[in-house]
């Protein structure tokens, strides 16, 4: 069973159409990058996907059950919306490091708060705490951060904070990642320490989405390519063959510029 | 003489505390308030907030000391605020509540837009309420934000607070006048302006504290 299916998802900004029947299917376990030029809507789906932004038409499904169904009256999609939510991790393209927290209490912050939440926290207050702390240590050793946990935001190099970032997205253990051009923000020599992340991730077949302009990269980690263009799912298919071999002229358009 | 003018000038200076220390603690909250009403999705209620700063900004602060001093009385027949002077003062703190509440507001909403869009979607994506959205992301940076010019509106209310002599309220400003009305002398004006300084300087250091411990983050 596919781990997520997109079904016909539309999204219109006004009078501009975003998304124009978007369906696509992803295996669990399998990385799929999403391509296209500035404006071809591949940012806008990844925020529909994280119900940052509300499509207008089309469902969303997580491993069978209908997160998101357009026909469905809004009251009932609000409901659960931030359990919803949590089925999707997101590492945005400016990282979004919350500026008053370490780079551990960014990573635990939220499980924290979750934890909060369950019946048995009073009872078992320490160690679920202390529970949390490990896991976030070991997300931060795992993005090569051992040494920058109590660092602040702003002390950390654009590299060092986007890994941040991505431990903070992978504390929750979303069935899938996305990344929103990761790499965009950063200075060139930075972009090789947060590819090098993502690539270990797609080793371990972590479900990622990756949204880049990073063509090698998507060709070498991705199993699946999907090539947008305003709006629409031009061509779809294996990595490497939508890079090498691509069936679509504008496709091949697109590709010759990078 | 020196040590009656202290004196007086020291319960003119406690009247002026009360009327500064109640005023903060109403019209923080309530200018917290109205900056979501300002930044709220129902539009009737963001134009009557709208309207409400306007009203109150475009206006004398006297003006509508006086309004709410005398008003009650002339319109409902009695005094709500009872001749006393805790009367004059509950009615100072009224006015000077409301007035400071709304341009509060503004420096608030300023705060809270200033932070990026970008925390409050990492917040969601992440899970969290809407209140743990504010709380534990968006309050901190939004404090950071209106030190500075929280100071100054800080710093004008402890002078501002001598307008509370046009109800007869007896604050420092107020003690220092009547020796020169009674006695002909002037040197309580300027010792006076002394005790404002040195309030006005404890303030200052007090929020030099305030942005220094909030410097650790940017």
């Amino acid at each position: 069973m596919a781990v997520l299916e997109v079904k016909n998802i539309e999204k219109h900004f006004d009078s501009t159409k975003v998304l124009r029947d978007v369906s696509f299917e992803m295996e669990e376990g399998s990385a799929l990058a999403i391509i296209g030029s500035s404006g071809s809507g591949k940012t806008t789906l990844l925020r529909c996907l994280n119900f940052l932004e509300v499509p207008d038409k089309g469902s969303i499904i997580v491993r069978g059950e209908t997160l998101f169904d357009a026909d469905r009256p809004m009251k009932e999609q609000e409901k659960d919306l931030r359990r919803k939510r949590l089925h999707f991790g997101m590492v945005f393209q400016s990282f979004n490091l919350f500026p008053q927290y370490t780079a551990l209490e960014n990573v635990t912050l939220s499980e924290k708060l979750l934890a909060k939440e369950k019946p048995d926290f009073k009872q078992n207050k320490k160690e679920i705490l202390e529970e949390i702390e490990k896991h976030g240590r070991a997300l931060l050793e795992q993005m090569g951060l051992a040494e920058r946990m109590e660092h602040y935001p702003h002390q950390l190099s654009g590299g060092q904070q986007q890994r941040v970032a991505i431990a903070r997205a992978l504390a929750l253990q979303p069935d899938i990642l996305c990344f929103d051009e990761p790499t965009s923000a950063l200075d060139p020599e930075l972009t090789g320490e947060v590819l090098k992340v993502i690539r270990g991730l797609a080793d371990q077949h972590t479900t990622m989405i990756i949204v880049t302009h990073e063509m090698s990269f998507a060709r070498d980690v991705a199993d699946q390519i999907i090539f947008m263009d305003e709006g629409v799912i031009v061509e779809q298919g294996d990595a490497r063959q939508v890079i090498d071999h691509p069936r679509e002229e504008r496709t091949r358009q697109f590709l010759t510029k990078y | 003489m020196f040590w009656s003018v202290t004196q007086s000038l020291l319960d003119g200076l406690w009247t002026s505390f009360e009327i500064f220390i109640f005023t903060l603690l109403f019209s923080l909250p309530l200018g917290l308030v109205l900056s979501f009403g300002a930044m709220s999705r129902w539009k009737i209620l963001r134009g009557l907030v709208q309207t409400l700063v306007w009203i109150i900004r475009g206006t004398p602060l006297m003006l509508q000391l006086i309004i709410i001093f005398y008003g009650p009385g002339l319109w409902l027949g009695h005094n709500i605020w009872n001749g006393s002077e805790s009367g004059r003062i509950t009615a100072t703190v009224v006015a000077f509540s409301i007035n400071y509440a709304c341009y509060f507001s503004v420096i608030f909403r300023g705060g809270i837009e200033g932070v990026p869009v970008g925390q409050r979607e990492a917040g969601e994506v992440l899970g969290m309420t809407k209140s743990q959205i504010f709380f534990k992301i968006t309050l901190l940076q939004m404090i950071k934000r209106v030190v500075p010019p929280m100071s100054n509106e800080v710093i004008t209310l402890v002078k501002d607070t001598s307008l509370a002599r046009i109800i007869a309220a007896y604050e420092l400003t107020f003690a220092g006048y009547s020796f020169m009305k009674s006695s002909g002398i002037t040197w309580p004006l300027f010792y006076t302006g002394v005790f404002y300084l040195v309030f006005v300087g404890i303030l200052t250091l007090l929020f030099n504290y305030i942005e220094r411990r909030l410097d650790y983050f940017r």
